[in-house]
């Protein structure tokens, strides 16, 4: 089935989304990451694997500019989103992560209701005008992330109080009711169970009807699950990066040979 | 090469076992150890409230004198005005006195009308004025009015000053008044005073083995002159010091002699002794007449009459009385004649103990009677509000700067260790600043809770800073990356998220800085507000002092009736300070969330 849907996929029509050249990364004096070029297509799930430490997730951050927070780290190169370069001068971060939502990896619920929780980003961004414009945002975003019916009697409990798997779906029905156009998400089952995990990725599935998803994961098998592109990179490069199909069957490197049939990571 | 096999074999050896059991018994001991130093701690704080609860219960209540007055108009309103001004003009001191002398007419000679005077306290009058100038129309009338007994009065009934002990007697008693009534004989037909003579007596051994002491003291004397005249080199050294030794020996003989006589007179039964201010006070009454015994023998004696007695012979052993001093007078505030005032009124049903409100609605005053603490709880409550309102946002800000946005670099690093430095300062330090910096430069008014409020808010803002710093940095960064996440700025992260979660912590360290200030002493000392002053502050630039201050000028003064108002004074520090912490620990529960 996992074939079927990546075989009826047509990745040359798809636009480009997120386009970054030459990407440079330090911690202080340590380069984590040595120079990436890679285009992310829109309407697509993108899987970032490789071994731990190899600098997928800090790639991740800088599309967002989570970077930013992190004192001593420093970001070069160009990152673009729909031919914009989001490390300009005029770019505000704050901006930005509205249009760039993330998902983390442990499941991160602000300790309120699941509509407060919900419904902050909307507040903040001033997205909606009225109160009954906000119930429709929180309602049509717990639906897409397909947890509307699990928690619709009870969106004044406190979001903390869900299973794992459960907030792991509001946390993503939380970035998407900023209206974002990609998705960031960051190893986001490796701190659930199998079933939780399978309904993420039936959710992520979904997602890319409307958005660009990126995916860190560590699990090849879920990489080659939901994604359409993937990349691989290790010790800081990024080693391939190209149709997931391709990738798991015919890799053209001998890293990814080896790391994808289990000799190293 | 260790062979591992062997080391295996060491387990359960004698000497592991031995190893075991040293490991054992130093176990039990660190426990018994602590449990001893717990125990010890739990005995002292026990042993400390138990004292101070028990001093300050003579602090609860206070005792009024009830006299029949006429609040003639002639003498307190002449014109009939009405008019609270004029009414407040009268003498009420010279009223007060004029309704002793009036009670008690037999009392005249001026030191015994002095005692009198002091039975009631003098802020009486002042009672009294404030109450006719709120209702005039009470001039004129004859009323029941109760007067504020002073502290001495307050002191003797509460048994400070040791207790009046009926002895038991079986003789019919007569009483010969002299001439001018001012003393009487007394005599009984059975020997009733022989235990109160023996009582005395004992008094006389106490005195001879003083004399016996000086007498040792002289006789030391005699033989190191004697043996510095055997030692002399000259004839004129010789003599002098043999001279000293002599008239040493003279004097030791003579004291000697004294306590001879003095315990001779002790042991011997009967004769008649001299009651001196030394010895326990003998009191004889009869109805309303009281007379203290000045020389006692086994059946009687002369007295001084306190209140006047008839005449009686042979009255029966029913209708007198005698009573026993447990402190001789000059081992006591109270005179004599105070006491038998006392007793006079309380047969009277004149005297009556009340519950003490003044205490919690009064101001200071040099009159133990008349001080309260409500000056001291007010001044507090300025005082806290001001160091709430400048240390509270000032270190909640800090902290959230310092965590949420400062850069880490050397400047932070260096700031950091101040502010820890700074909770280390003693808090005498804060005061002389405020008196430099706030009082000198600023010109804050002194001894005012502005200026105590700045000084305390600057002592309280590290503890602030380093509890609301450690509150914050308790919330997960995770909470931090999911507002970041979804587009909030570090200003929306921080207020909406980071701060609600930090604030139970927050308000704790707060609160625990605030108890700390509630009962800070010194550096208040320092801005003057140790001053005293009698009004209630009613707002942040009036003079005020604060309870621990209060506690600190109290402890200080001489009256003994402080020492129960010191004490009730810290017993209501500790309630504040108690309240504040179940405070902090009931916030800490109620607000605490999980995530």
């Amino acid at each position: 089935m996992t074939n079927m849907r990546m075989t009826d996929q047509d990745l040359s029509t798809r636009d480009t989304k997120i386009e970054a050249r030459d990407v440079h990364v330090f911690y202080g004096d340590n380069e984590a990451i040595n120079g990436v070029d890679v285009d992310i297509l829109d309407k697509t799930v993108t899987a970032f694997i490789g071994p731990s430490g190899c600098g997928k997730s800090t790639f991740l951050r800088c599309l967002n500019r989570m970077n930013d927070t992190i004192p001593i780290c420093r970001v070069t190169g160009d990152i673009k989103i729909d031919g914009g370069d989001i490390y300009d001068k005029s770019i505000d971060p704050v901006q930005l992560r509205a249009k760039v939502g993330m998902v983390f990896q442990k499941p991160n619920p602000f300790p309120k209701s699941i509509y407060d929780n919900i419904a902050y980003g909307p507040r903040i961004h001033g997205l909606v005008a009225s109160k009954s414009d906000l119930d429709d945002v929180v309602e049509a975003s717990l639906r897409k992330a397909s947890i509307w019916e699990e928690v619709k009697d009870r969106l004044d409990a406190p979001g903390t109080g869900l299973s794992g798997g459960q907030q792991q779906r509001l946390c993503i029905a939380r970035a998407i009711a900023t209206a974002p156009e990609v998705l960031l998400m960051d190893e986001p089952c490796s701190a659930l169970d199998p079933i939780a995990t399978a309904k993420i990725e039936e959710l992520i599935d979904d997602l890319r009807q409307d958005f660009s998803v990126v995916i860190v994961t560590h699990s090849m098998q879920q990489a080659a699950r939901v994604s359409q592109k993937t990349a691989f990179f290790h010790l800081g490069d990024l080693v391939e990066y190209g149709e997931t199909q391709k990738i798991f069957t015919n890799p053209e490197d001998k890293r990814t040979q080896d790391y994808i049939t289990g000799r190293f990571g | 090469m260790v062979d591992m096999a062997e080391l295996s074999a060491m387990h359960g050896s004698q000497a592991s076992a031995q190893r075991m059991k040293k490991r054992r018994s130093a176990e039990l001991r660190l426990q018994i150890y602590g449990i001893l130093a717990i125990t010890l701690a739990g005995a002292a704080l026990v042993a400390l409230l138990w004292s101070v609860v028990f001093k300050a219960a003579g602090a609860l209540t206070e005792t009024y004198v009830t006299l029949p007055v006429t609040l003639s108009a002639q003498e307190l309103d002449p014109d009939g005005t009405g008019d609270p001004a004029v009414i407040g003009r009268a003498d009420y001191g010279g009223f007060v006195k004029d309704l002793l002398k009036e009670t008690f007419p037999s009392v005249t000679d001026r030191k015994a009308r002095r005692e009198m005077y002091d039975v009631v306290s003098a802020g009486a009058g002042f009672e009294l004025r404030s109450k006719l100038q709120d209702d005039p129309s009470l001039i004129g009338e004859q009323i029941d009015y109760p007067f504020l007994a002073s502290d001495v009065t307050d002191l003797y009934l509460k048994g400070s000053f040791g207790r009046l002990l009926p002895q038991p007697h079986s003789g019919n008693l007569s009483v010969i008044p002299s001439e001018d009534g001012k003393t009487a004989q007394i005599l009984t037909s059975s020997n009733d005073f022989a235990a109160a003579l023996s009582k005395v007596k004992l008094e006389l051994i106490d005195q001879a083995r003083g004399l016996r002491r000086q007498a040792a003291m002289q006789d030391a004397g005699v033989r190191e002159f004697e043996r510095r005249a055997a030692n002399a080199t000259s004839d004129e050294v010789r003599t002098e010091n043999a001279n000293q030794a002599i008239s040493r020996a003279t004097e030791r003989d003579r004291l000697i002699a004294l306590a001879e006589e003095l315990e001779g007179r002790a042991a011997s039964a009967g004769g008649t002794e001299q009651l001196t201010r030394t010895a326990p006070t003998v009191l004889v009454r009869v109805d309303q007449g009281w007379v203290k015994l000045t020389e006692i023998n086994a059946t009687g004696g002369v007295g001084r009459v306190v209140l006047p007695i008839e005449q009686t012979d042979a009255l029966p052993a029913d209708d007198w009385k005698m009573y026993l001093t447990d402190l001789p007078e000059n081992a006591r505030k109270i005179s004599d004649n105070q006491i038998v005032l006392i007793e006079d009124l309380m047969a009277r049903g004149a005297v009556e103990t009340v519950f003490n409100t003044r205490f919690f609605s009064a101001g200071d005053s040099r009159e133990p009677e008349l001080a309260g603490l409500w000056g001291a709880i007010v001044g507090s409550f300025w005082t806290m509000l001001v160091t709430f309102l400048l240390a509270f946002p000032i270190g909640v800000g800090a902290a959230i700067y310092l965590e949420e946005f400062a850069p880490k670099n050397k400047l932070t690093d260096f700031i950091e260790v101040n502010i820890n430095n700074l909770a280390a300062v003693p808090s005498i330090v804060f005061g002389l600043l405020g008196l430099a910096v706030f009082l000198g430069f600023f010109g804050v008014p002194r001894s005012s809770p502005l200026a105590g409020g700045i000084v305390l808010a600057l002592m309280t803002l590290p503890t602030i800073i380093i509890a609301s710093r450690a509150a914050i940095r308790a919330v997960p960064p995770s909470i931090r990356d999911a507002a970041l996440g979804i587009g909030a700025s570090r200003l929306q992260t921080s207020f909406h998220h980071v701060l609600p979660l930090a604030m139970p912590g927050i308000l704790t360290g707060t609160i625990i800085g605030m108890a700390q200030a509630l009962g800070e002493t010194a550096p208040l000392i320092m801005i003057g507000m140790v001053a005293f002053i009698v009004d209630i502050p009613t707002g942040v630039t009036d003079s005020a002092t604060v309870l621990p201050v209060q506690v600190f000028r109290w402890s200080d003064f001489p009256e003994r009736a402080f020492e129960a108002r010191t004490a009730a004074a810290i017993c209501v520090l500790l309630v504040f300070l108690v309240i504040m912490n179940a405070l902090a620990v009931f916030l800490r529960k109620r607000f605490e969330r999980r995530w």
